[in-house]
């Protein structure tokens, strides 16, 4: 006999249940293979009707994201030498010679600087913050606790508004340093509140027993404590990156050039006639894969950063 | 003799207070600690939010700097608060907010009840539905304009397969009908896991010797889902409302990269109205009013919620 528990749901429950979620976890997941597929597309076979489940995959989409590219004459074509590489070959065959490269890399290396700049600031700032808050007797700390996390409630456009006279007159418009700034304030209630809950986690003991080895609170802060965090951290960092990586309406607003991330950047991709769909989808599968692998990565603390550490789990 | 006082004393002091003379006091470090955090909030927020109140009060534009700026008192809020088109935006942004909400908190909590049902795999799946929502809502809104499409996207094309309805006989961003539930659409498909997590987080929190005690007694399934499950995931519901809501609230990217606010202006939300008249047609002080009614009406709103969440937390 085994000793089921009697709340252990039937095999019959579990097959009706495990069959829906696998449903919609397919369904689901139709309009990300679809951002893939496309990239992979011809721009013909992108747009034919009914939609092409199998086609021959190219890399034409990718060739058109990262170049910009000019016609010329039948007989320029002509008079060139010989392609060289498959993408000069495939821009050829529309008639077409590679001008230069697109602002696509520019776009992606800023979305890298402005994430991981904003990141390490919010991090390293949100960790001392969330110690002294979970240490040491503030005055007013659930208040201050309180306004760090109300700062998120404001709608981005009505925070835009004066953040956009307040860069004109510092100069920061469209600048790095404006965006990692900007970035940084909004990413640091959660950097707070995340870390605080993983500090309040750690035994006070272990840096009791420092601090009486002789140890100043600085060094039992991070000889002791930041390495017992550094999960805590990391997966705080994610979560800072990926609001950073991902956002879009402060993006928008205050840059439009040199400091431009690609949000903003890759709708605007446009080729003959509206927008060049494979070429999009090309630099939306470039732009969401790093978010798809921290999300498998993170998955433990997931729930732990989109609630703001109010679930635990 | 003063000398073997003073060592005897010191012998005796505690570890703690010999550290204190030693490095910075726990209360300087606090606030050595402390202090960055609170210094950038107030420069990128708390100083723009004054200033924001402050051009509620002006008729100032952005775009005329050399405009004398002259202060029109509370004529901004009575014009806002008496616009019809404004009332269309907060209407629009109300069905968005409520059927968002409706179809993410019933799917949501179907899921976590099925995928509480612990089948094998479940944990893989999990993962694989939550992926939507950690994307970037701007390029993701994007791609949806292309499935959308009348005569060449996927979503037509489904319909038409499984209803036999035309694809080419309805618009699902262009329609005055159908815009503001594409809208939802995404929305839902975007954050549904998110309702989920959190739902799934209060399921497992239920211990299992509460269901067995409840067996002994001989309650039905029925009974049991709606006495032990319902009100103990509540709570957790009820803060998956209270952070979608404020989300929704504030919705501007995945909408205006759909539609952008159309057609006309039937899925102009609050916030995507605030940007064209801040941004477009740069009436600063007026767009400034509107903001500041906006995160009172959020702030306010959520504070009322989570009273309410007190009170059911605390049953």
């Amino acid at each position: 006999m085994s000793a089921h528990s009697i709340t252990e749901p039937s095999a019959t429950t579990k097959w009706i249940s495990g069959g829906l979620v696998v449903a919609y976890a397919v369904v689901t997941l139709i309009p990300l293979l679809w951002i893939v597929a496309t990239g992979f597309k011809t721009p013909a076979d992108a747009i034919s009707y009914p939609p092409k489940v199998v086609f021959d995959p190219t890399i034409e989409g990718y060739v058109n994201l990262f170049t910009t590219r000019t016609r010329v004459t039948p007989e320029q074509l002509e008079s060139l030498p010989p392609p060289e590489g498959i993408a000069e070959e495939i821009v050829r065959s529309y008639g077409m010679v590679i001008a230069g490269p697109s602002r696509f890399g520019e776009r992606f290396m800023n979305s890298v600087v402005i994430g991981f700049g904003s990141t390490f600031l919010s991090v390293f700032l949100g960790t001392l913050a969330a110690y002294a808050f979970s240490r040491f007797k503030i005055p007013l700390s659930d208040d201050l606790l309180f306004f760090i996390l109300s700062t998120r409630m404001m709608p981005p456009i009505a925070v835009a508004i004066p953040i956009f006279l307040m860069y004109r007159q510092l100069g920061l418009s469209d600048t790095h340093l404006g965006m990692i700034l900007l970035y940084t304030a909004v990413n640091i209630s959660l950097a707070v509140w995340l870390l605080k809950g993983f500090i309040d986690e750690i035994p006070r003991e272990y840096e009791e027993a420092a601090l009486i080895d002789g140890y100043t609170r600085f060094q039992a802060f991070y000889k002791v404590v930041l390495p017992q965090a550094a999960t805590g951290i990391a997966s705080t960092a994610i979560f800072c990156l990926i609001f950073a990586w991902n956002e879009y309406a402060f993006a928008v607003l205050l840059t439009s050039g040199t400091a431009q991330t690609a949000p903003p950047f890759i709708p605007t991709i446009i080729g003959v006639g509206g927008q060049d769909w494979p070429a999009v989808a090309a630099g939306a599968t470039l732009f969401l894969l790093p978010v798809l692998i921290f999300t498998v990565l993170l998955r433990k603390h997931l729930l732990r950063g989109i609630t703001f550490g109010a679930v635990r789990k | 003799m003063t000398n073997s006082v003073i060592t005897a004393a010191a012998e005796k002091t505690p570890p703690s207070v010999a550290r204190r003379v030693r490095g910075l006091s726990d209360r300087a470090i606090a606030w050595i600690f402390v202090a960055p955090t609170i210094f950038l909030l107030l420069a990128i927020n708390i100083f723009p939010l004054i200033w924001t109140v402050r051009l509620s009060f002006t008729d100032y534009r952005a775009n005329r700097l050399n405009r004398e700026v002259e202060w029109v008192g509370l004529r901004n809020y009575e014009r806002i608060l008496t616009d019809d088109g404004i009332w269309m935006n907060m209407q629009a942004t109300a069905h968005f907010l409520v059927w968002t909400i409706v179809f993410q908190v019933l799917i949501g909590f179907a899921l976590a009840y099925l995928i509480n049902k612990k089948f094998k795999g479940n944990a893989l799946w999990t993962t694989i539905i939550v992926l939507p929502m950690m994307l970037s809502p701007a390029v993701v809104g994007n791609f949806w304009t292309f499935l959308y499409q009348p005569q060449i996207g996927l979503i037509n094309y489904m319909v038409e397969f499984f209803t036999g309805i035309p694809a080419s006989s309805f618009s699902m961003l262009g329609s005055v009908e159908l815009a503001p539930w594409s809208i939802v659409i995404v929305d839902t498909w975007m954050w549904t896991p998110f309702v989920m997590l959190i739902c799934l987080a209060g399921l497992r929190s239920i211990p299992d010797y509460i269901y067995e005690a409840a067996e002994i007694d001989r309650a039905s399934k029925w009974r049991q889902f709606w006495t032990i499950t319902v009100p103990m995931v509540l709570p957790f519901l009820m803060l998956a409302v209270l952070f979608r809501g404020i989300e929704n609230f504030k919705m501007f990217d995945l909408v205006v990269q759909l539609t952008g606010g159309g057609p006309g202006s039937v899925t102009e939300l609050a916030s995507i109205n605030l940007k064209r008249e801040a941004f477009e047609k740069w009436r600063t002080g007026y767009s400034s009013a509107y903001a500041v009614i906006l995160f009172v009406t959020i702030f306010g709103l959520a504070s009322i919620y989570v009273k309410a969440l007190n009170k059911v937390k605390a049953r």
